[in-house]
């Protein structure tokens, strides 16, 4: 982290000026005076949380079907009743506790499939950034071709071949979501390639192996977890989009994309049944987005928006 | 400037023939084509006459060149399901899905940049957090999910629109406008940033000590170095929206390539899955093509790279 922070703090604190106060609390303060990462992080770890006690705060059980209790409306509607929160589904599950499942898949499938493209994204960016030469031109022909495959409509073709399912989401995903993360590896590798540390370790003798994983990897890790919480709200995203066309996901899971394409037909005159869930991912995304801009400022806070 | 264009078109061809070998293993390993077009009712001799018939039974790579070859022709073969030729049924819908991409475009484009230069004038003002919290919510909202909610605000509610069909240019502004919103707030940053950028810049500091009114120095020397980046990004974002337009095109019915596509891929019509695919990457490779001459023109730095 760069030592010149304090102006560009939306509330600057007098601390930040005196060299005495410790690193970790120069981070503190930094993300405390970042409104977007604050709420972010506030928002994110709610529905984390809520996600992980699932079980016991969910009123129903969320695949329990009940066909006396079809499309009840939710609480604040004039025929909504405390019973069901957000009201009941076409089978009569309640909205309320798929919601609080529902969660659980996204996260899953958002952190999953992240980590996976972040693996292959990241290894082929920093041997392309770290050899260069032939190595960097085959590895960048790859990430051009890539990035020439329409990845909705793959994934869309592929999860019908294989049969759509949560693992299979999250391999598919994980397999087609690398390349900002190849991308942005590469060019930090690049920026860090001749620099004495590596230098240093080199003549030390460290093997080639070692330079990677215990120099390089480290120092280009912010760079990566800003790319990170991109691509998770990018594979929330589109499984909700591979479960609402119906090859993701599949019934009687409650996956929020599915919630969605479930209650299209009734959304004319009972909007509230795709309102919550899509208002549900949207809240989501947003706050994993918050994050990852709040912590690419930190990172490099001269290029602030 | 002629070297550096062939150089680029050499790239494109080879980006493009990669894609296709991709795509073609993708949907031959992800499972049996042959039971996959049988349906799960047949017996192994159906199976059988199906692999023969189709040509499934000669080596992978012989199907694959023998399928090369015709398509050098723009010939795709017949499909499936439909009683057509692939070519005839992708003329005929490709026309809708490139007057929704254009539209979308151009509704980005015209919203993105005004707001970002506005943006990044009057940086850190209420305008500008406006801007930001517009783009980040557009980020955050599922388009299939931002469509439906269209249709049921301005189609059933208000009945200013129409709800889905590709029959009047009516029809079209809902679509547009859901898939519109998807790609503005990417390029609304980039306008953002690359204007406070240069506005910071020496020459414009010299530009206004010389003397030169304001909207001169933001238009004639902003924005003009301000947008270049911008143009590349409008290339590659129209490539995502061919592909994404499937999304838009199952919610709103429009009857284009996304939604071929999409009943292509749930009836197991590989002609059709495969040559959509290419077609797509294809003008995502000649995209990135243009935008690249198109930023070289603009930018003489470029060209030497």
């Amino acid at each position: 982290m760069s030592d010149s922070t304090s102006t560009v703090s939306t509330a600057p604190s007098a601390n930040t000026f005196l060299p005495v106060v410790p690193e970790w609390r120069r981070m503190m303060n930094r993300f405390l005076g970042h409104r977007g990462l604050l709420m972010g992080s506030i928002i994110l770890g709610l529905i984390v949380v809520l996600a992980i006690l699932a079980p016991w705060l969910a009123p129903h059980d969320p695949y329990l079907q009940n066909i006396s209790q079809r499309m009840i409306p939710p609480v604040w509607h004039e025929k909504g009743s405390w019973e069901h929160i957000f009201g009941t589904d076409k089978l009569g599950r309640d909205y309320l506790s798929r919601l609080l499942y529902g969660a659980r898949i996204s996260l899953t499938i958002g952190l999953s499939a992240a980590l996976i493209s972040g693996l292959i994204g990241t290894t082929l960016g920093v041997l392309a950034g770290y050899f260069g030469g032939r190595v960097d031109a085959v590895i960048s022909y790859i990430i051009t071709t890539r990035l020439a495959m329409p990845v909705v409509l793959v994934a869309l073709a592929m999860s019908a071949l294989v049969g759509g399912s949560l693992q299979m989401v999250i391999i598919l995903l994980g397999l087609l979501l690398w390349d900002r993360f190849a991308v942005v590896a590469r060019s930090t590798t690049q920026q860090l390639r001749d620099a004495e540390f590596i230098a240093s370790a080199k003549v030390l003798g460290a093997s080639t192996t070692y330079i990677l994983v215990r120099e390089l990897l480290p120092n280009i890790l912010s760079a990566l977890i800003v790319v990170m919480t991109l691509e998770m709200a990018h594979a929330i995203l589109l499984e909700a989009t591979l479960s609402f066309l119906g090859l993701g996901v599949q019934p009687p899971m409650p996956s929020w994309g599915l919630m969605i394409s479930e209650g299209k037909a009734y959304m004319f005159f009972k909007t509230w049944v795709i309102a919550i869930p899509g208002i549900a991912l949207m809240v989501l995304v947003l706050a994993i987005n918050l994050v990852g801009d709040g912590l690419r400022d930190m990172n490099a806070p001269e290029g602030r928006n | 400037m002629l070297v550096f264009i062939f150089r680029r078109l050499l790239v494109a061809l080879s980006v493009a023939i990669t894609v296709s070998i991709v795509s073609f293993m993708l949907l031959h390993l992800s499972g049996d084509l042959a039971i996959s077009i049988a349906g799960p009712e047949s017996t192994a001799e159906q199976v059988e006459q199906i692999r023969i018939d189709f040509g499934l039974d000669k080596p992978m790579v012989y199907q694959y060149f023998d399928w090369l070859w015709s398509a050098v022709q723009l010939d795709f073969g017949r499909s499936y399901y439909f009683q057509d030729t692939v070519m005839s049924l992708i003329s005929d819908r490709l026309p809708v899905t490139l007057t929704l991409g254009g539209l979308a475009l151009g509704l980005a484009t015209v919203i993105a940049i005004p707001l970002g230069v506005i943006a990044a004038i009057k940086q850190d003002t209420w305008i500008d957090r406006l801007a930001l919290t517009i783009a980040v919510i557009g980020q955050a909202m599922p388009s299939f999910w931002f469509g439906l909610t269209l249709i049921v605000v301005f189609a059933v509610n208000l009945h200013w629109l129409p709800a889905g069909g590709n029959e009047t240019w009516q029809h079209f502004v809902l679509p547009a406008i859901a898939l519109g919103y998807y790609a503005m707030p990417a390029m609304m940053r980039l306008t953002r940033t690359g204007m406070l950028e240069v506005l910071n810049s020496d020459y414009i500091r010299t530009a206004r000590s010389k003397g030169l009114n304001e909207s001169s120095v933001i238009f004639k020397h902003a924005l003009r170095n301000a947008v270049i980046p911008v143009v590349a990004l409008a290339a590659v974002e129209l490539g995502f929206m061919l592909g994404g337009s499937v999304v838009i095109e199952s919610v709103f019915s429009l009857k284009g390539l996304g939604q071929l596509a999409w009943d292509a891929i749930t009836r197991n019509d590989y002609p059709v899955v495969q040559a959509v695919v290419l077609i797509i990457a294809v003008f995502y490779i000649l995209l990135t093509f243009l935008a690249d001459v198109i930023n070289a023109m603009l930018d003489p730095r470029l060209r030497v790279r």
